[in-house]
Parts: structure tokens; C-alpha cells; sequence
């Protein structure tokens, strides 16, 4: 009936616009203030985001597929040359490790000298990120654990080389995280030269990051590493983040021009390290 | 009558579940500024076709959908989308008459309209994005729209005949 009404192009008035039309405005300013000033609306945000949630499956699949075909084609000869990468990295790694386990135990007979609570390894949980291109206006990603694993908003993201992101919003299955590069993305960092600590903001652009508050006769140097602080209790203390890429001092400016290339690769990364909060493992304050 | 409905309903949810689905594809970096609001399209399109069953309602409610999927914050999208519905069922009559040139014109401040909206709703919420990221959109879905526009006419007509 309905179609029969609109297929014979009857133009007639659709009833009521006007008002459901401002009522849909007002409902949209109203969730749209309290979901920007406190966060209310977490529990509606995660029930919708359940019903995405195929969305993303589907979207993420032929990018899912095309790994596993790769993986599953890879010829013999490269998986021997793997294996033997591998294998003499192993050794390497191992190596290092003996190295750590004595400074380990060194590094927490020293603390207890000086009486500082024990500073114990990170609880970890390795997660994958789906290719779902999600905000065109920062630089974010989705990855494929949610609440239901733990998940918690401002967990830290890390990779094999560095620091990642941290995550913004936990869904019930899938969870979002932004960018060290996002443009809305501070992160308090030190030299890990010599301990002197700024602050690492992101530019919007994926391959650099911006050290705005440097003063001019500040030391540091091209190729400086930066490493975590845990100043601002999100990001546990000493992951590397970015490696300084250039100085300029500015003689009529308070603060010098410095850039910095991210450790990890964040265009291409596709597992990550999550990283649970400080309060689950005692790490005591990290003040030198 | 009920199947009829659900038939008709078909094609158009469809096209909004693919549709979210271009919109949250990964693309390169290069061109992804240059994404058209897939979903801001079919909202016109289906505003101007069916302005009875799917206008401001629907389009306030995949908009909630597309804030929830884009993380930004909710009812962003669903304002926006709910403008455009607005502004197309008040000209369906007119736009269903015009010529696709004509029509496509139309479209464009539409489209700008709708990223108007969202860089106003970011700006006050203090999400910092470049100009591309806005005014890129638009261009390509305007240049887009009459692709839309064939293919999902085509799906119109054909399941009207099949049913």
C-alpha cells in the first residue's frame, strides 16, 4: 500500500517532517554532549558495536584470506631460510637473555637496597589487528579483543620495535586504538641517553612525531633514542618509542624545531602487544 | 502485504550493509582522504526514491550505526545524516524530475553540507583533522553519484518487477 501510494507519484506531504526532524536534531545534540563530556554512553556504544561487529569480520576477511593464502603457498626454499633466520636469532636472543635474567635479579636486589617496591615484568597478551579503516579523521585501528578478554581504555599498544598506541574505546569483541602519530596523541618520554624528559606528540603524519617542548639548549642529539617515562601512568617506563630524526635550534624561539621517526612500524604492523596497567603487577613509581 | 514490505526492505539494507563496508575497507593512505561518504549517498538516493519508508527515521539510526563503527563521537553522524535526509525528502519531488547533470549538481552542496557538519560537530568537540580530509569526500562522491545512481536504480526496478 505504501508503495503503491509512493510508485504513483502522488507528491502529497510526508506527515510531520519538520518536527521529527528537529526531534532527531535535538537527540543527536543531547547524546552528542554527553557522550563528549563523560563518557555515559560507554554500554550503548558497546551494544551497537556488537551489531557492527559482522561488519568488520567480513571487511577484515579478504585481507585475513590473502595472509593465509601467502603463508600457506610460501615455497620450501623460503621456509628453510626462515627457519634458519630464526634459528640464529634464537641463539642471539638467548644469549641476551642469560644477560637479563643476572641484571634482573641485580636490578631488583638494588631497588631492594634502596628500598623501592620490586618492578616486575609486564603481564602481556599479544592481539591482532583487523584491516578495518576505521575514522577518516585520526589515525586509529582496530584490534580483535575486546572487553570480554580484559581489555580496558588507555591499555598500551607495543610491537616488536616500540611503542604503538594505546587504546581509546573497548568494545565488548573489538576495541579501538589511536596512534602514537594521531594528532590528538601525547606521550611523556626521556632520552635515553641521559634521562631528560619531554613530551613525543603526534603530527598526523604516520612516519614522524613532534618534540614541542624542547628547549633550545637542551640536550639531544640526531639518532637520540626516546623511551617511555611512565610519567603519566598509562604507558609502563622504558619501551622505546622514536628515534630523534632532526634538531633545530631556533635562537628567537623558546623551544628548538625536533622531530623523531617512530620505533615501531606503524603502517605495517599486524600483531600487537597489549600491555595490562601498572596497578595489576605492583610496578612501583619509576622515579630516578 | 508483510513480505512485500520485507522484499522491498531487502535491496535497501543490503545496499547500507555494503555500503558500511566500503566506508570501513583500509585503503592507501594517498587515496583514502579522497573516500566518498558512501553512506551519505545512499541516504539521498533512498530519500529521494522511497522518502516515506526510508527518510530522516532511518538515516538518524545509520547514523548511530556509523558513529558507533567509526568511534567518533555518537550522534555525529546521525545529525549529519539526518540534515541531508531532511533536505533530500523536501526535494525528492524536484530531484526525481531532474536530469542527471542536473542532479548531480544538486548533490554536490548537499554533500558539502554534510562535511560542513561534521568539521563544525569535530571543531567543537576538539577533533583536529586537515581541510582534505573534508572537502576530498566530497568532490569523489559527487563524481561517484552517478554510478550510484545506475546501479542502484537498476536494483530498484528489478526487484520491483520480480515481486
Amino acid at each position: 500500500m505504501v508503495a503503491s501510494r509512493e510508485s504513483s507519484g502522488n507528491p502529497g506531504r510526508i506527515p510531520a517532517l519538520g518536527v521529527r526532524f528537529l526531534g532527531l536534531i535535538f537527540i543527536s545534540i543531547l547524546l552528542m554532549y554527553f557522550d563528549n563530556r563523560d563518557n555515559h554512553l560507554d554500554s550503548v556504544r558497546r551494544s551497537i558495536g556488537v551489531a557492527v561487529y559482522p561488519v568488520h569480520i567480513i571487511v577484515d576477511a579478504p585481507a585475513r584470506l590473502w595472509h593465509w593464502l601467502a603463508q600457506s603457498t610460501t615455497s620450501r626454499n623460503d621456509l628453510e631460510l626462515d627457519r634458519d633466520r630464526l634459528i640464529a636469532e634464537r641463539l642471539l636472543t638467548n644469549a641476551r637473555l642469560q644477560k637479563l635474567n643476572a641484571l634482573e635479579a641485580e636490578n631488583a636486589r638494588l631497588r631492594a637496597m634502596l628500598d623501592a617496591r620490586a618492578k616486575v615484568r609486564d603481564r602481556t597478551r599479544v592481539a591482532e589487528i583487523m584491516s578495518v579503516d576505521a575514522n577518516p579523521f585520526d589515525h586509529s585501528l582496530v584490534i580483535d579483543v575486546g572487553t570480554q578478554d580484559g581489555v580496558v581504555d588507555g591499555q598500551a599498544l607495543v610491537d616488536a620495535d616500540g611503542v604503538v598506541g594505546q587504546v581509546i574505546e573497548a568494545g565488548l569483541l573489538t576495541s579501538q586504538a589511536m596512534l602514537i602519530s594521531d594528532t590528538d596523541h601525547a606521550l611523556p618520554v626521556e632520552v635515553n641517553r641521559n634521562g631528560l624528559r619531554t613530551i613525543v606528540v603526534g603530527t598526523g603524519k604516520i612516519d614522524r612525531l613532534e618534540l614541542p617542548f624542547v628547549v633550545n639548549n637542551a640536550d639531544i642529539q640526531v639518532g637520540d633514542l626516546l623511551v617511555t617515562s611512565g610519567l603519566g601512568g598509562t604507558f609502563p617506563a622504558g619501551y622505546p618509542v622514536a628515534i630523534v630524526a632532526s634538531v633545530t635550534r631556533l635562537p628567537h624561539e623558546p623551544y628548538a624545531e625536533v622531530t623523531a621517526t617512530p620505533a615501531a612500524s606503524l603502517g605495517q604492523v599486524r600483531e600487537v602487544l597489549l600491555i595490562y596497567p601498572a596497578a595489576t603487577n605492583a610496578e612501583g613509581a619509576n622515579d630516578e | 502485504m508483510n513480505r512485500d514490505r520485507a522484499s522491498r526492505r531487502m535491496p535497501v539494507i543490503l545496499s547500507f550493509v555494503f555500503g558500511l563496508m566500503l566506508t570501513s575497507m583500509p585503503l592507501p593512505d594517498a587515496i583514502d582522504a579522497f573516500r566518498p561518504d558512501w553512506i551519505a549517498l545512499l541516504v539521498i538516493f533512498w530519500a529521494m526514491q522511497l522518502p516515506r519508508t526510508w527518510s530522516i527515521g532511518s538515516a538518524w539510526v545509520i547514523g548511530i550505526i556509523l558513529d558507533v563503527s567509526q568511534g567518533t563521537v555518537l550522534g555525529q553522524h546521525a545529525l549529519a545524516l539526518t540534515c541531508v535526509a531532511f533536505i533530500t525528502v523536501r526535494l525528492h519531488l524536484l530531484m526525481r524530475v531532474f536530469p542527471i547533470v542536473q542532479l548531480t549538481a544538486t548533490v554536490l552542496p548537499v554533500l558539502a553540507i554534510y562535511q560542513f557538519l561534521l568539521f563544525w560537530i569535530n571543531g567543537v568537540s576538539g577533533v583536529d583533522a586537515p581541510a582534505i580530509a573534508y572537502w576530498g569526500p566530497v568532490i569523489t562522491g559527487t563524481l561517484f553519484w552517478p554510478v550510484i545512481m545506475t546501479i542502484l536504480s537498476g536494483l530498484r526496478y528489478r526487484t520491483r518487477s520480480s515481486d
